[in-house]
């Protein structure tokens, strides 16, 4: 069946421009998915450098290497670029290049926006670490930038900061609506909703999820910007506006931002896992109703984030229950990738060891979030490390691993070179002990009181920090490794077949590796036999 | 090809319908507020006539709080005072503007308990004007209010403050943008 399709691609066989305009013009999905996936890589590294800043000046108690304000800088570039540069730009490259190859689409629905929603990226991280050179020095205000520490208190660049969300928002909404276009209008003949493979359907609700709140995270940056420079009072008390009022807008994008981050990473794992447990996933049907559920229910809880702010004792309770519902859609998943391994032939290649690593640190995460989640000990825990330790298990040995896991999956398939399976090991192992060793003491400050966003600490403290950040350092390094592992595949790799992993299945393994310039031209046959993913 | 193009101007509609739905939530906020009493936000001038008085004695509190940075001198002439429900009270304010500048003040008001908020009515308030004053100047103005006999009877005791903000700048801007 796969001759068919290449039989056909001759045809009009034609590759990719050459020299750099191939890059600068190209509307081809893999090209772009692969541009969002070096960009994101980069931007990795420098948002990386800047929570390395951040854990030698936290090395010791007392103020060390850094001033406070450049401290409070460095914090909130590197939430930004991490959540804006890294792993939202990281999974677009990914449904770039996944999306069509598994639903058997030529290309997506609209290259030429595809384009564009690229390269405003760039432009947006230009502006914003252009700050850093300017008068009053870069935004200093939290990722979450609270009015008005962002309005009436912030430094001069906030306007810059401003255009940078907007350009970045900009882009988020045009890969949406091109994936939800792709996904509803492009899907192979037989390609049922329900035979999509669960990267699809994963990214099908975060588009969805994007389209929703993106653009109220664009108007309140858009009240910000009034409030700063047009005299009005969306967030200002003098004026009769409330700063409260800012926090629930935030939070209403806030939180299914924190699951935009997340879903496509649920639909990577369990593409890994039936891979390499050589078994169907198990309860492909209540999968896709539990994304399905946690991206409703991530409308209602937003308020969990405010807990402290003095809502009526209703608004705490009602938060509250919600946000806990959250944890049985979650659950349904984490039970359903134990059943898909469960006496299964499991072989533990590096993109399953990073898999079984998320499935089991995520969880995790999702337990402290529980204990968060409990409005009266979060009087306790909220602004502490505890919620550091929180967000970043779920977001870096969640979101990140399933990240390097699917890249070491399908980086056989785009280049068509096999990865040093022993590096490939090696930066696993080094990545998950310095990982554990980075965030796991985290919840032990929190829970003792020590308070978050802060460049100094008393000494009680200290022998925690000391160990967060040598296991920061490590983590550090082991990423370098990760690029050399890429890079080595790239240059120095044994060829990889088509099908690259045994028990692969989907339509992107029947294509060669690496795939031709332009795929499924003409649609794949899915009666005569191709199984869904 | 016309599918593709109705899922992208659906799509987009669903785009800008999201935005205006982020500014909608500004009034939709402010209505939760009064409705719950959310912040302890306090509605504008009401004068109401009450048939049954209730004769119930409430303690108010009276705090005042300068905002960051807000020189100038601001307190209330008692910090407490017992009242009864349904009766009219006065109670008088003293703004100060210690600086050498002229200034452009303005007080939020602020009831504790929250859920108390919607039954403390002002019929007379500076807390719905701007005060503008000379350098040095002062002056002492009123607050009339009246507690609603349907005052929950869990409540015997209301806080009132106020937040004096600085907001010369904001008023410059305003005046430059119009
Ligand atoms: C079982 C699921 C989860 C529950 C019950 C939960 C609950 C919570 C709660 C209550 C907070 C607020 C803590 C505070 O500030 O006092 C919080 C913070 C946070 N959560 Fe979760 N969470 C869950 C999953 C996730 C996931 C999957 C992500 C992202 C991938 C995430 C990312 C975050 C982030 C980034 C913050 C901190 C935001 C900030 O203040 O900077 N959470 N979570
Ligand atoms: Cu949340």
């Amino acid at each position: 069946m796969s001759a068919v399709i290449e039989g056909h691609q001759d045809d009009h066989h034609h590759g990719p421009a050459k020299g750099i305009t191939r890059w600068l013009y190209t509307t081809n999905h893999k090209d772009i998915g692969s541009l969002y996936l070096w960009f994101s890589f980069i931007m990795l590294f420098i948002g990386g450098a800047m929570a390395m800043v951040i854990r030698a000046e936290l090395f010791e108690p007392g103020s060390q290497i850094v001033s406070p304000e450049f401290y409070n800088q460095m914090v909130t570039n590197h939430g930004l670029i991490m959540v804006f540069g890294v792993i939202m730009p990281a999974f677009v490259g990914l449904a770039n290049w996944l999306i069509p190859m598994q639903i058997g689409a030529p290309d997506m629905a609209l290259p030429r926006l595809n384009n564009l929603s690229f390269w405003i990226l760039p432009a947006a991280f230009g502006v914003l670490l252009a700050t850093f050179f300017m008068e009053g020095g870069a935004p200093n205000f939290g990722w979450t930038f609270y009015a008005p520490l962002s309005t009436e208190y912030a430094p001069p660049t906030v306007t810059y900061f401003i255009f940078a969300v907007h350009i970045m928002g900009a882009s988020s909404i045009m890969g949406s609506i091109n994936v939800i276009t792709t996904i509803l209008n492009m899907r192979a003949p037989g390609m049922t909703l329900m035979k999509m493979p669960l990267f699809v359907w994963s990214w099908l609700i975060t588009a969805y999820l994007l389209i929703a709140v993106m653009p109220v995270l664009a108007g309140a940056v858009t009240m910000m910007l009034m409030d700063i420079h047009f005299g009005t009072s969306f967030f200002k008390a003098g004026g009769g506006g409330d700063p409260v009022l800012f926090q629930h807008i935030f939070w209403f994008f806030g939180h299914p931002e924190v699951y935009i981050m997340i879903l496509p990473a649920f639909g990577i794992v369990s593409h890994i896992i039936e891979t390499f447990s050589r078994k169907p996933i198990f309860g492909y049907d209540s999968m896709v109703y539990a994304i399905a559920s946690i991206a409703l229910l991530s409308f209602v809880v937003w308020a969990h984030h405010m807990f402290t702010v003095g809502m009526p004792i209703a608004g705490e309770l009602f938060f509250m229950y919600s946000t806990m519902l959250i944890a049985i859609p979650t659950g349904v998943k984490v039970f359903n990738w134990l059943s898909t391994m469960f006496k299964g032939s499991l072989t533990f290649e590096t993109p399953m060891l990073f898999a079984i690593a998320f499935v089991a640190l995520f969880t995790i995460g999702g337990l402290s979030g529980l204990m968060l989640a409990i409005a009266p000990a979060d009087f306790q825990y909220h602004d502490t490390y505890f919620v550091v330790a929180h967000f970043h298990y779920v977001l870096v040995p969640g979101a990140l691993f399933s990240i390097i896991a699917a890249v070491y999956y399908w980086l056989p398939k785009w280049t068509g070179y096999m990865y040093d399976e022993f590096m490939g090991k090696t930066h696993f192992w080094l990545s998950f002990v310095s990982v554990n060793l980075t965030f796991f003491p985290m919840h032990f400050v929190g829970l003792a009181g020590m308070p978050r966003r802060i460049p100094d600490y008393a000494m009680q403290f200290a022998d925690y920090n000391m160990i967060v950040s040598v296991g920061a350092f490590l983590f550090g390094l082991s990423q370098l490794l990760f690029l050399y592992v890429v890079l080595k595949a790239i240059f120095y790799g044994k060829k990889a077949t088509g099908q690259v992993w045994e028990g692969a299945q989907g339509l992107e393994w029947t294509l060669d590796s690496p795939p031709a310039y332009h795929t499924f031209e003409t649609p794949p046959n899915l009666e005569a036999g191709e199984a869904k993913g | 090809m016309s599918s593709i193009k109705k899922s992208v101007s659906k799509l987009f509609l669903a785009t800008v319908g999201m935005f205006l739905f982020g500014f909608a939530l500004v009034p939709i906020y402010d209505v939760f507020c009064e409705i719950t009493g959310l912040n302890g936000k306090v509605t504008g001038p009401t004068f109401s006539e009450y048939e049954d008085i209730g004769n119930r004695e409430i303690k108010i509190t009276f705090t005042t709080t300068n905002n960051n940075g807000m020189p100038w001198f601001f307190d209330s002439d008692r910090s407490q005072m017992k009242v009864k429900t349904g009766e009219q009270n006065l109670m008088s304010y003293v703004f100060t503007n210690t600086t050498d500048k002229p200034m452009i003040a303005q007080a939020i008001p602020s009831v504790s308990p929250g859920k108390g908020a919607q039954y403390f009515h002002k019929t007379e308030c500076f807390c719905f004007e701007q005060q503008y004053l000379e350098p040095g100047e002062s002056i002492s103005i009123p607050l009339k209010f009246v507690i609603d006999p349907d005052l929950p009877a869990d409540i015997s005791s209301l806080a009132l403050g106020y937040t004096l903000f600085d907001i010369t700048k904001d008023q410059m801007t305003k005046q430059a943008s119009n």
